[in-house]
């Protein structure tokens, strides 16, 4: 399985989530939350940001079901959901997960036939990724 | 000279006169580089020029065989200008709009843009794991989401939520590519027909996309030869004018995961359009034929809106009543185009959007004078508005 490949901006997303918190980017000047984190604002051009702790309760934006020829770790879980979600502290917030049954299920966890446009989830954690359940 | 205050611009100014290809197929033996040469020589046989009057080059940054290679190998004069543009098949008609520029310009007089690529044997891109982009692949791949075909489904889902599309709006995208295909002997898919039942009962990739949404996988190159107007009317062909080109990256734009914008089922095609129409004499009721990039066959629809062929969310209905076929509404790919002839990056819908000005497609638009070559949408794009 591929772990995140982090980079400057992004790795304090990913060390809050390795204990359990969801946080995203947002200008220390104006106010704003960014994602994809980056080095300046791109409302305010400010280089000043903070990682703003969300409640991580979303909604399902978009979804697809991914069939083989895929990576070895992954094919053996086909199909499984991939899914979009919008925060909803923070809309145009959207970061991409798994529905899973509970934080640490397998990808196909979720029978696909249960997922919708805008079916509301709840982030949970396991091995420093934010996962989600059916809320 | 221009009036003062007034760009010249490059309207008009250049002309595609020479067009090569080499064969495609799922495996050839020759390497990337020697098909290059073949279809660069091809292309300037094509125009009846010599390759030491070649002084400009453009192609993709994905492009593996580089300007010193082949300019060796096929025996091209001192080269003045030579760039590549990015982003996959989204660089493809920003090839030939660099080099109208540099034409138009006077940095350059004869140019050759190429494309020239094994996706068919080699590896897929997307099974790579040591050299993944970090961003924004951090975001994605560890999900699951791994490949193109998953990437582009995402934003085909939203859509056919939000406007409607079905998968039979899809089919008929595909079917379209495949009809022609189907008159054009050089495409890879020339003697196997698609029937509804195939498509709606084949394999899922990604859903909602399944096999037959997704392009080919192909072995092939192609290349073309750009002059400035003069120098077009003394060669062997009949020229094609780049009558208008634009390239589009949208204000925060964040490529094939464009999932992170205010409205992200507007891509690129948008910022082009407005920019290549309102530099150009037509207007989208004028274009006789299209070819439009098809990776995946939600990008016809989304392209059909954001060029302004029907309005915002009407791409699924367009395709409706064989409106993409021979004698529709707007014939699309009319050599197959990546879904069924070949996919080398959408180069080859360059390549058809000649003939088809020149009057030698293999499913000819009866009197096609404009023609629209768009490049991938939902990356980086660019378009090119061809005229005869």
């Amino acid at each position: 399985m591929l772990t995140p490949v982090t980079d400057a901006d992004g790795a304090p997303f990913w060390e809050y989530a390795a204990r359990g918190e969801l946080r995203v980017q947002a200008c220390a000047d104006c106010g704003e939350a960014r994602f994809p984190p980056r080095p300046c604002c791109p409302h305010c051009q400010s280089f000043a940001c903070e990682w703003r702790p969300v409640p991580g309760r979303g909604r399902v934006w978009s979804y697809v079901v991914a069939h083989p020829p895929l990576l070895p770790g992954y094919a053996e879980q086909a199909p499984y959901n991939v899914v979009v979600v919008e925060l909803e502290e923070a809309p145009r917030i959207r970061l991409v997960g798994n529905v899973v049954a509970h934080a640490g299920a397998r990808l196909d966890s979720v029978d696909p036939g249960r997922l919708r446009i805008g079916a509301r989830v709840r982030a949970v954690f396991s091995g420093g990724l934010p996962q989600w359940v059916l809320a | 000279m221009a009036a003062p205050g007034t760009a010249p611009g490059i309207k008009d100014a250049a002309a595609i006169v020479g067009i090569g290809q080499t064969a495609f197929a799922r495996h050839l033996a020759e390497d990337e580089r020697t098909l290059a040469c073949r279809a660069v020589l091809a292309a300037l046989d094509d125009a009846g020029i010599a390759p030491g009057e070649v002084d400009a080059l453009a192609s993709y940054t994905m492009e593996d065989t580089d300007e010193v290679e082949l300019a060796k190998a096929v025996g091209f004069g001192d080269l003045t200008f030579f760039g590549k543009v990015g982003y996959g098949g989204g660089g493809s008609c920003a090839t030939v709009a660099h080099l109208a520029a540099a034409i138009a310009t006077g940095q350059a007089t004869v140019g050759v843009a190429w494309r020239s690529r094994k996706r068919g044997s080699g590896p897929r891109p997307w099974t790579n794991t040591t050299a993944q982009l970090p961003t924004p692949a951090q975001w994605t791949r560890p999900f699951g989401l791994l490949r193109p075909a998953d990437e582009i489904a995402m934003l085909a889902r939203r859509y056919m939520h939000e406007y409607g599309v079905t998968r039979d709006h899809l089919f008929n995208v595909a079917l379209a590519c495949r009809n022609r295909a189907n008159q054009n002997p050089a495409a890879v898919m020339y003697d196997r027909p698609l029937t509804r039942e195939m498509y709606m009962t084949s394999r899922w990739i990604s859903e909602p996309l399944c096999l037959y949404d997704n392009c080919l996988e192909t072995d092939g190159a192609l290349a073309c030869v750009v002059v400035g107007r003069e120098r077009a009317r003394d060669c062997r062909q009949r020229p094609v004018y780049v009558h208008a080109a634009a390239q589009g990256l949208p204000a925060q734009h964040h490529g094939m995961v464009n999932y992170w914008t205010d409205d992200p089922l507007t891509g690129p095609a948008w910022t082009a359009a407005r920019h290549l129409w309102k530099h150009a004499d037509l207007t989208p009721r004028d274009v006789d034929v299209a070819q439009i990039y098809d990776a995946f066959t939600p990008l016809i629809p989304l392209s059909l809106e954001g060029y302004g062929f029907c309005a915002r969310g009407e791409g699924g209905a367009f395709t409706e009543q064989g409106a993409l076929e021979t004698g529709g509404r707007l014939p699309v790919n009319t050599a197959g185009g990546g879904l069924s002839e070949a996919y080398v990056h959408g180069f080859n819908l360059i390549t058809e959007g000649v003939r088809q000005l020149r009057g030698t497609s293999t499913a000819q638009v009866p009197g096609a004078a404009a023609c629209l070559v768009t490049a991938g949408e939902d990356v980086p794009t660019s378009a090119l508005l061809l005229r005869s």
